[in-house]
């Protein structure tokens, strides 16, 4: 089993970074990898609670991250720089997270066998 | 002049760009990702906050909500829907979208 992690660095409507990330976390996760969601940057952004986006016609993928769990995707880190920088605490977010600072975040990258950016 | 910003102000420095070149008294409209700049929290990072005082800033209401960041829309900015976005056009001459 090799060490994934997805870094997440886009919000989550203006491109389709955040939706194709998403893909392909659950497909790696179908292949029984061990498997990390990073959030950094806008990458915070994709977490925030109440997204309503019935007005530009897109669809909702927020909630899929509290589906991630069913497929033993369960390891989710939030950059706390980020997180502050942009006014939002662990309590804006749509799931629960592990909060790391920066450099913890770094010593967790440096372990990973793959890392996937997004 | 109505000036057309759609890239978050942390990604891109399209806003910074536009905000250094826009005249006092153009109109700034906030779409999609550059929406985060019109927040509480982004307005003062974004330099929105300085702009205020000399343009008149709108944000696109559907982005807000989408982004689930309608609720914390920076005071002194104006949040529009699509048929405002139309109005905002057309009340202008000319409008610059910054890519």
């Amino acid at each position: 089993m090799k060490k994934f992690m997805f870094v997440n660095r886009k919000a989550p409507y203006g491109t389709i970074y955040a939706l194709e990330s998403l893909e392909v976390v659950l497909i790696a996760a179908t292949f029984d990898q061990d498997v990390s969601l990073v959030f950094v940057d806008d990458g915070v952004y994709e977490l925030t609670k109440g997204q309503d986006t019935k007005g530009i016609g897109i669809k909702n993928h927020s909630k899929t991250y509290r589906a991630l769990d069913g497929y033993d995707v369960e390891k989710l880190y939030v950059e706390r720089e980020s997180m502050e920088a942009r006014g939002l605490g662990e309590d804006d977010l749509i799931v629960d997270v592990e909060v790391l600072s920066s450099t913890e975040m770094a010593a967790l990258m440096a372990e990973q066998d793959v890392v996937l950016s997004f | 002049m109505l000036h057309i910003v759609n890239k978050s102000h942390r990604q891109t420095s399209s806003l910074a760009s536009c905000l250094r070149l826009a005249q006092d008294g153009h109109a700034l409209l906030l779409i999609e990702d550059g929406v985060y700049a019109a927040t509480q929290a982004g307005a003062a990072s974004a330099g929105l906050a300085e702009a205020l005082k000399r343009l008149k800033v709108y944000a696109l209401r559907p982005d807000l909500e989408a982004r689930g960041v309608a609720a914390a829309l920076a005071e002194g900015v104006t949040a529009v829907d699509y048929t405002g976005f139309v109005d905002l056009v057309a009340e202008h001459t000319n409008n610059q979208t910054w890519l």
